[in-house]
């Protein structure tokens, strides 16, 4: 069996990534996606961690990130096409106001 | 992964791919940081999430991993390349001006790796094996899912409900327009 | 080392009869759309002025593929254009590995079941390459750079989510019938029988889930019926921009996909390799009467049986192919969200609640 620290540093350094993707990129869609890097990188700790101890419990909680993860891309998703139809931009600079 | 039980990789082997996935799974991240078109990042980050799914057959959890192909890689990210393509990005993005938000973030960034990973290895001499070897086979996965954890599961396809009610009130263009 | 020679000669064999099958099937279609129509179909192909019904019609097309000009239009996404074709192919390929085209074949000691490979969560694997297919849709029509290609790509990523969604679904009354992921388990549950002389097929106990998965899964092969992503008669696909051999591998990866569904129908609703009444040691009828055979025979019955049911079903959606017109987009959504879905989901009730009356 692989060490299970391989794992978890693997997760930290996609975690890492993901933060570093969000705070570079400017544009709405890839902040949105480094923050599904990051829950990944969660996901695969949970699973590392299932593994050492040798409990289901943590593949369980990965499937419940998993789809509250599609609800949250659905609802984004639309969140950015609108904010792309009315101001015509999805950089996240240029959504500093709290009225359309 | 059921394939590791079967025919018994050897250890070399093992880690061997796992070294390759972990390989593949940065270096997407990373192209996806370093891409300027959206469109590109997020093909980036498929191939990142496929390799996540490696991984996690390799942990054991090939439940987990088909669902991580088939809902991340197959549909949620079909989604974000579908309303890439719907938005024209190119046309809202000005070259990045702003180089020292870069250079803190990447500092932060190392910090916080520094971080985790200490915090990490305090916990790595605690683990030991309690439950049993099996894990993560779809039955006992399921079983669970549908005894002890039934109220979180259902509520999680209200959720759902919720969400794509949601999105459609949100996307949906206004009759009185 | 017998290990690993015997796994490559799997693949190839199992590889081999993939491919060739679906290049034949483009020569079925050719000549069963003929014979519909009252036509003659490819018959002038020939080697040395031996023609045999056109059957070498394939090669001639293959050739004639292979020497067009591999044109790449200057205003798409290079790396992604050429790539596009290739991830559809793959990904319908790979899914050969899981299915079982025989029992267990016993030699000199040896024991190969003739299966690629048996993994536990094969229905979610094929899920997973099947729903990784749709890259090659969406990819094509971005790289393309083209309105048009865009818009068809759109399209028919928007179709194959939707009706996965419903190939899902229907498969989860069988998964309950048959407690297993394994695609080898399935096929060795329906080797029972019904009240002592029914073969205990999927369609018999899910005959809305069949019906259910074949329309859900003839929409994810895009052909006819639900070819919208295509359209090549009027309306403008997303590999409008593709031509000469990656063109090819689109079609080819098309009639992949009939063949692929051939299979999984098979595998999942009738019985994959089983024959009625023949057991490891042969027949026993439920009439009375035995007729024992020796196992190689039984192994090329098992064979036979299973590309005669696969055959069957590449004719039957065929003949659909050929006997309807295209769906119009909203009801092609209509038709798999607000009938397929809700169908599939009193499926799965319906299947609780007697699987829970009988105990």
């Amino acid at each position: 069996m692989i060490p299970t620290s391989y794992f978890i540093v693997l997760s930290a350094l996609l975690f890492v990534l993901g933060i570093v993707a969000f705070f570079v990129k400017k544009d709405l869609i890839t902040q949105f996606l480094s923050i599904e890097v990051m829950l990944n990188a969660g996901n695969l700790a949970f699973i590392a961690f299932a593994k050492a101890h040798g409990l289901i419990e943590g593949q369980i909680i990965v499937f419940f990130i998993i789809t509250v993860a599609a609800a949250e891309a659905a609802v984004g998703l639309a969140i950015i096409l609108l904010i792309y139809k009315q101001k015509k931009t999805i950089k996240s600079e240029d959504v500093n106001l709290m009225k359309g | 992964m059921a394939l590791c039980q079967k025919y018994n990789l050897p250890y070399k082997m093992q880690e061997f791919l796992f070294f390759i996935l972990a390989i593949i799974c940065v270096g997407a991240v990373l192209a996806m940081i370093l891409t300027k078109n959206p469109a590109y990042s997020a093909l980036w980050l498929v191939l990142a999430f496929l390799g996540i799914a490696g991984i996690f057959g390799l942990l054991d959890a090939p439940f987990i991993a088909a669902i991580q192909i088939i809902i991340y890689a197959g549909a949620i990210m079909v989604l974000f390349i579908f309303v890439i393509m719907m938005i024209d990005v190119r046309k809202g993005l000005s070259p990045e001006k702003k180089k020292w938000t870069l250079f803190l973030s990447g500092f932060l960034g190392l910090v916080l790796l520094f971080e985790l990973i200490t915090a990490a290895t305090g916990v790595f001499s605690q683990l030991k094996t309690v439950g049993t070897e099996n894990i993560g086979s779809p039955a006992g996965l399921g079983r669970l899912l549908f005894t002890d954890f039934l109220y979180p599961f259902e509520i999680t396809s209200v959720l759902i409900i919720a969400a794509l009610v949601g999105a459609i009130v949100l996307a949906k263009k206004k009759e009185n327009e | 080392m017998t290990e690993i020679i015997i796994v490559l000669v799997k693949i190839i064999f199992a590889m081999m009869w993939f491919l060739v099958l679906t290049l034949y099937l483009t020569w079925a279609e050719r000549k069963e759309s003929a014979v519909m129509q009252d036509r003659v179909g490819a018959n002038r192909a020939n080697i040395m002025g031996v023609r045999i019904l056109g059957l070498f019609q394939p090669l001639a097309d293959a050739i004639k593929m292979f020497f067009k000009e591999d044109f790449t239009p200057p205003f798409s996404k290079r790396f992604l254009h050429n790539l596009a074709p290739f991830i559809s192919f793959f990904f319908s390929l790979v899914t050969v590995a899981t299915i079982p085209f025989g029992d267990v074949l016993r030699i000199g000691g040896k024991t190969i079941r003739l299966q690629i490979l048996d993994l536990n969560i094969a229905i979610l694997f094929v899920f997973a390459m099947l729903s990784l297919t749709i890259y090659g849709v969406v990819i094509s029509g971005w790289a393309s750079n083209s309105r048009w290609t865009l818009l068809g790509g759109l399209r028919g990523a928007a179709q194959l989510i939707s009706y996965e969604v419903a190939l899902g679904l229907s498969l989860i009354g069988l998964v309950m019938v048959f407690p297993t992921l394994k695609f080898s388990a399935f096929v060795e549950y329906q080797g029972g029988l019904l009240f002592g002389w029914l073969p205990k097929w999927g369609i018999f106990l899910q005959p809305l889930g069949f019906l259910i998965f074949f329309i859900a899964a003839m929409a994810e092969s895009e052909r006819v019926p639900f070819d919208l992503p295509e359209g090549e008669s009027e309306i403008v696909g997303f590999f409008t921009e593709y031509g000469g051999l990656k063109w090819g591998l689109y079609m080819f990866t098309d009639f992949m996909k009939l063949l692929l569904i051939s299979c999984l129908l098979t595998t999942f609703f009738f019985g994959g390799y089983h024959l009625p009444w023949l057991y490891a040691d042969g027949f026993h009828f439920p009439w009375g009467g035995t007729w024992l055979l020796p196992h190689g025979i039984v192994v090329l019955f098992q064979v036979l049986a299973f590309n005669l049911k696969v055959f069957f079903f590449c004719w039957m959606q065929i003949l659909i192919r050929w006997t309807y017109p295209r769906f119009r987009y909203d009801q092609l959504m209509d038709f798999g969200w607000k009938l397929l879905i809700p169908l599939s989901l009193f499926n799965i009730i319906a299947t609780a609640v007697i699987l829970k009356i009988l105990g």
